[in-house]
């Protein structure tokens, strides 16, 4: 019998080829076919259609952090669109304080002072190893709740104001705001032509331009001179405090980075940075160890061996591992909910959805975000990691 | 900066006598201020200006190093202290900083923890010391483990995990020709033992309903369960992604990336909210069975990755070596090819677990209660109110603790599986 099945496949080379795919097509289109068929009689029962009309009406809910004017009489669209700024807010807020301290305790790990090493070493076993929920949980219901009253606010020099309400900072208040951009945009342009012309000078005379110094002083130089005669000027808002009731005080004023956003913030980045500091230790470890001694020789200070010869190797070996972290970075920006961080999983999979009932359609939405998010950084990533990658001739 | 303070000539070893009694004096200086200012709110270097006041322990110290750095001293103590702490000026800043806040932060630290706390007694109003409150863990601890499971039944969770240790255990001692048949028992007999045991309903167990499991148990069953179901959907999943025909390869690309691609809070609410409108009319579902479904779907996508990973690392002659033999597909990837591949990616497997066990806290989003869903439960109880932090500091600890072995324990087998090839 089974000779018998093996002969005919044998002879029909074919069918061996194709049927076991035919197959595969087969079972993928009923599962998603009888899952269709379900939840169209499901909806039939209960009275609701499908579709994305939901989207323009009213969602007549508050969210306690936004980016862009949204009120209650905003659509969902509007809801959903400041859920997703408010989680790439988060997410990017996160991936710059878990890159410099994943880089720093990363260095830091392979120091030639043991007590550095070993408390960076502790650092990163003992963040690694705690769900990042219960971290999450830890910053906001145990560490940032025993902060003082708006009351007692510890003040920071005067200019930024931290209480349990969150912590106040003053608002920018720019006038001519896009001639000081453009000088910005101007300078960045003119420093990179300066570093081109200084290479060339270097490879073609030996002749070395102290470019960094040059670019700073473009730097602070061109967008100092549209403060005096560009008509650019910023002032400050202070928060104040305010008293709002008999015992009730806060600050008005200036821009509030709600707690939530704080305890977020600090778990993602304390948690990922222990895995970018792995990443880093592999790629500088991963250089070997006759790139080091031979830029030692030459006469090269160990910043500079550091700057010139192991990072540009050894971000070759960091970069993918690394874009990892920063997709599980963004990916774990979803735990936000938890602890009522308005982003994406709460205002739309949450508050939404409980308001609309619209369970395919809101969960197949948010799913898809993170997705192009996700795709969205690999992609990003993927470009930077060939532009670095060795040109081989 | 350090020759405008070099008054006494550099530190070297002809000076030896006079250096290092000086050095070590200041740094004991330094040393002795910020641990008195600390512990005691005692202030000896009061008497200096009120910004120098503040760096005095870190000036002391810094001279006091930068007098022991004697190169080749001939005292092996103050050489290694060098070598380790001391090497430059730089290095013995940090060095300073570090054992600053280290005097600094764990003394208080200990205190909360352990010398401060309250460990006898019952009842909130028996917490009188400043320190933590454990008598809230004590009073709570069988409901972090077990979550609201009847507490009559405990025997039942318990055994299945005893039993499951002894197994796991057994392994590492019993010869290898029965080693074979005890992982058959536990992949494929033992957990339809361990989910009868608990879950109950037949052999005069008494049902308990699902939603009273919880707790730190609740972690391990819903993470033994994912790990064990999650394996063979990776394992076809990683031979489909390596498949030459299209479809199979394609849909195995799809479904491995956009699990991962997705953050599990998703996952979870799709198996809440939106699964149950998938099924037939009529037919219920379990919440618990739903989300370790979505578990389960979820690690295969990650699964699959790591045992692609193990099919690469092979090399190209034992496909060859096994086709020559005139082995069809399926008896190459059974007899050949697997084996191997599973045996390098043990330690891969151990971090996913590694990983599923970390996650699996977000369960609570969805409503079941395993330790820190059963922790927030229990610091909402009005008998117990203001424990917070006492509850996510010991559930810290148990992850950790179990998270860190685990962790060590894959290091182990990746360095011992690195040696063996």
């Amino acid at each position: 019998m089974n000779l018998g099945i093996t002969t005919f496949f044998d002879n029909r080379p074919k069918v061996k080829k194709y049927l076991p795919q035919a197959i595969t097509l087969f079972f993928i289109i009923f599962i998603f076919g009888y899952f269709t068929y379900n939840a169209q009689v499901n909806m039939d029962n209960r009275g609701i259609d499908f579709g994305l009309r939901f989207l323009g009406e009213e969602a007549s809910f508050d969210i306690s952090f936004s980016l862009i004017e949204y009120s209650g009489a905003s659509s969902y669209a509007k809801a959903y669109l400041v859920g997703v700024l408010n989680t790439i807010l988060v997410a990017v807020v996160g991936i710059f304080f878990a890159t410099i301290l994943g880089v720093t305790i990363g260095i830091a790990r392979l120091s030639s002072n043991y007590l550095i090493a070993k408390v960076s070493e502790w650092y990163i076993e003992i963040f690694r190893n705690i769900p990042l929920l219960l971290q999450l949980f830890f910053w906001y219901f145990a560490a940032l709740r025993a902060l003082p009253l708006p009351k007692e606010a510890v003040n920071i020099f005067d200019i930024a104001y931290l209480s349990i309400k969150g912590l106040y900072v003053p608002k920018f208040i720019w006038t001519n705001f896009s001639i000081f951009l453009f000088s910005i945009v101007a300078a960045i342009v003119a420093i990179i032509f300066v570093f081109k012309y200084a290479k060339k000078q270097q490879e073609q005379s030996g002749k070395r331009i102290p470019a960094f110094l040059i670019s700073l002083c473009i730097f602070v130089v061109l967008p100092l001179l549209t403060f005096l005669i560009g008509g650019v000027s910023l002032t400050f808002e202070h928060p104040v405090l305010t008293q709002l009731s008999q015992t009730i005080y806060n600050y008005i004023g200036g821009v509030a980075i709600i707690p939530e956003l704080m305890a977020l913030a600090a778990a993602l980045s304390l948690y990922t940075a222990t895995f970018i500091a792995e990443c880093v230790r592999a790629g500088i470890m991963g250089v070997t160890k006759g790139q080091k001694e031979a830029a030692a020789s030459i006469g090269l200070t160990p910043g500079q061996i550091l700057r010139l010869v192991i990072m540009p190797q050894a971000l070759r070996i960091i970069i993918p591992p690394t874009t990892n972290q920063y997709l599980n970075l963004t990916k774990n920006s979803s735990l936000a909910a938890a602890i009522a961080y308005p982003d994406i999983v709460l205002v739309f999979a949450g508050t939404a959805m409980m308001q609309t009932g619209r369970a395919i359609e809101i969960v197949s939405i948010t799913m898809l975000t993170y997705l192009s998010l996700s795709i969205a950084i690999s992609i990003f990533m993927n470009w930077y990691n060939k532009k670095i990658a060795i040109k081989e001739k | 900066m350090i020759k405008n303070i070099n008054f006494l000539g550099k530190p070297s070893r002809e000076k030896f006598n006079l250096f290092v009694p000086l050095g070590i004096f200041l740094l004991s200086l330094g040393l002795i201020d910020v641990t008195l200012n600390s512990l005691f709110d005692v202030n000896i270097t009061s008497f200096f200006p009120r910004g120098l006041n503040y760096f005095a322990p870190l000036i002391f110290g810094f001279l006091g190093l930068y007098y022991l750095r004697i190169e080749f001293s001939g005292n092996k103590i103050l050489d290694k202290l060098n070598i380790n702490i001391n090497s430059n000026w730089f290095n013995s800043i940090l060095t300073l900083l570090i054992i600053f806040v280290l005097i600094q932060n764990i003394p208080p630290l200990l205190n909360w923890l352990i010398i401060d706390a309250n460990f006898v007694g019952t009842t909130k109003e028996d917490c009188t010391n400043s320190g933590a409150c454990w008598i809230f863990i004590k009073i709570w601890f069988p409901r972090l483990m077990y979550g609201l499971y009847p507490s009559t039944e405990l025997w039942r969770v318990n055994t299945s995990f005893i039993m499951l240790i002894v197994l796991v255990v057994s392994l590492f001692y019993i010869p290898i020709k029965l080693k074979k048949y005890v992982i058959v028992f536990l992949i494929f007999v033992f957990p339809f033992i361990m989910f009868n045991l608990i879950h109950g309903g037949n052999f005069g167990l008494e049902w308990v309903e699902t939603t009273a499991w919880g707790g730190l148990s609740l972690t391990f069953i819903i993470s033994i369960f994912a790990l064990i179901l999650c394996f063979p959907i990776g394992m076809f999943l990683a031979l489909g992604r390596r498949s030459e025909a299209p479809v199979t390869r394609y849909s195995s690309i799809g479904f491995i990336e956009f699990w991962r691609g997705v953050p599990l809070i998703t996952v979870l609410f799709m198996a809440s909210v939106m699964f149950p409108m998938f099924l037939p009319d009529g037919v219920y579902m379990d919440k618990l069975f739903r989300v370790i479904i979505a578990i389960t779907l979820f690690e295969a996508a990650y699964m699959a990755e790591v045992i692609r990973g193990g099919l690469q690392a092979l090399p190209r002659g034992q496909y060859d070596a096994a086709k020559s033999l005139g082995m069809g597909y399926w008896r190459l990837h059974m007899l050949v090819i697997l084996p191997q591949a599973l045996k390098l990616v043990i330690p891969g497997i151990a971090n996913t677990f590694l990983a599923l066990v970390k996650d699996t806290p977000l369960i609570l989003v969805v409503g079941l209660l395993e330790l820190v869903g059963m922790i927030d439960m229990a610091k909402t109880n009005p008998d117990w109110l203001g424990f917070a932090t006492e509850g996510y500091v010991f559930a810290g600890i148990l992850f950790w603790f179990i998270c860190y072995n685990m962790s060590r324990y894959s290091q182990r087998l990746e360095e011992k599986y690195k040696t063996d090839r």
